[in-house]
C-alpha cells in the first residue's frame, strides 16, 4: 500500500492534466470506500436467508428449465402428430381419388360393353336378309 | 537421558493451528480491502461477499505456499483477481444467469459519498463527478478496470499492481494511461 497521497490529496507522479481530474478521482475513491465500509459493517439479518434465497432461485431456474424443456418436447410431439395427421389425410384423399377413378373406369367399361352388345344383337347377317324381308312382308305371300 | 528429548517436537497439528491463526489475522486485516476491490469491480454486494469468501478460502488452502515474496495484500489481491476471472468465465457458460444480476447501476453507486462538511451543492457536484468516473470505469476493459481500481481505489503503486496482476510494470502503466484517458474524456464536460 502506498499511502501515496500528498498533503493536498494529489497522487504523486500525476501530470498537470491529471491534476484536473484529481478531485473527481478523490471523490470516486471516497465514494467507493464509503459504500464498501457501509456494506461491510452492515448487520445482515438476510445472511441466514441468503442461501435460502439462492436455493429458491436455483429451484425456480430448475422449474423454469423443466417447463421450457417440457414445452419444447410437447411442441415437438404436437408438430409430429400434426404432420402425421396431414400425411394420413393426404393418403386418404389419394385413395378416395384412386377409388373414384377406378369406379369411373369400371362404369365406362360397362357402358362400352353394353353398347357393343346392343350393336351386335341388332345386326343381322347379310345372307339371311332376303328371308327376313320375306317374313316381314305379308303381301309377298 | 538424551538432551534432544527435553525439547518436545512441534506436532503437525500444532503447526497447522499456528498457520491457521496467522492466516486468520491476515484475513481479518485485509478482508475489507478485498471486499472493496471486488465490490468496485462488480458493483454487486452479494457477489462481492461471495467472491471474498471464495478468495479467502483459496488463500487459506495455499497459505502454506506463501513465502512472503510480496506483501500479503498483494498476494490476496492476486487470488481475488483470479477468483473474479473464474467467476465471469463460469458465468459465461451459464447462459440463463446472464440475464440476472444484482449489480447496482452507476447512478445508485454514485449516491455513496462520505458525510463531510461540504454544502449540498458541492455534494451534488461530487456525485455527478463520481457518476462520470463510474461510467468511464464501466467502459474499460477487464484489465484496465482492475488496474485502475487497484491504483485509484486501493492506492497500490505500479509495482504492487504489476505483482498482483502478473503484468509488467510497463503494461500496467499503459493500462492506467488508457483508463485515465477514458476518465478524462468522460469528465470533459464537467471541467
Amino acid at each position: 500500500m502506498s499511502g501515496m497521497e500528498t498533503h493536498n490529496g494529489a497522487m504523486p507522479g500525476a501530470d498537470p492534466e491529471d491534476a484536473a481530474i484529481e478531485p473527481a478521482l478523490r471523490d470516486f475513491r471516497a465514494s467507493v470506500h464509503a459504500w464498501s465500509d457501509a456494506e461491510f459493517h452492515r448487520v445482515r439479518p438476510a445472511v441466514a436467508s441468503a442461501p435460502h434465497r439462492r436455493a429458491w432461485r436455483r429451484s425456480l431456474a430448475w422449474v423454469l428449465s423443466l417447463a421450457i424443456s417440457a414445452g419444447m418436447v410437447a411442441a415437438g410431439v404436437e408438430q409430429r402428430h400434426h404432420q402425421q395427421e396431414l400425411a394420413r389425410q393426404a393418403q386418404q384423399r389419394q385413395m378416395e381419388q384412386q377409388r373414384a377413378q377406378a369406379e369411373q373406369h369400371a362404369r365406362e367399361s360397362e357402358d362400352l360393353l353394353a353398347r357393343v352388345d346392343s350393336d351386335v344383337s341388332r345386326e343381322v347377317p347379310s345372307a339371311m336378309e332376303p328371308l327376313a324381308q320375306l317374313m316381314s312382308d305379308p303381301e309377298g305371300k | 537421558m538424551a538432551a534432544g528429548t527435553a525439547i518436545e517436537p512441534m506436532t503437525m497439528a500444532t503447526a497447522q493451528e499456528i498457520a491457521a491463526q496467522e492466516f486468520a489475522q491476515v484475513a481479518a486485516t485485509h478482508r475489507l480491502q478485498i471486499f472493496r476491490f471486488l465490490l468496485a469491480s462488480t458493483r454487486d454486494v452479494d457477489l462481492a461477499e461471495t467472491l471474498t469468501q471464495d478468495c479467502l478460502m483459496k488463500a487459506f488452502r495455499s497459505w502454506g505456499g506463501f513465502r512472503g515474496e510480496s506483501s500479503a495484500l498483494t498476494w490476496l489481491m492476486r487470488i481475488a483477481i483470479n477468483v473474479q476471472k473464474d467467476h465471469w468465465r463460469n458465468r459465461r457458460l451459464q447462459f440463463w444467469r446472464q440475464t440476472r444480476s444484482n449489480a447496482v447501476d452507476v447512478d445508485e453507486a454514485s449516491e455513496w459519498l462520505p458525510s463531510g462538511e461540504s454544502s449540498p451543492e458541492q455534494q451534488l457536484l461530487a456525485r455527478e463527478k463520481v457518476g462520470k468516473v463510474w461510467r468511464a470505469v464501466e467502459r474499460l476493459s477487464g484489465r484496465q478496470k482492475t488496474v485502475f481500481l487497484l491504483r485509484y481505489v486501493e492506492e497500490m503503486d505500479v509495482s504492487e499492481i504489476a505483482r498482483a496482476t502478473g503484468l509488467s510494470e510497463g503494461t500496467v502503466k499503459a493500462h492506467l494511461s488508457r483508463a485515465l484517458a477514458r476518465v478524462r474524456t468522460e469528465l470533459g464536460g464537467s471541467r
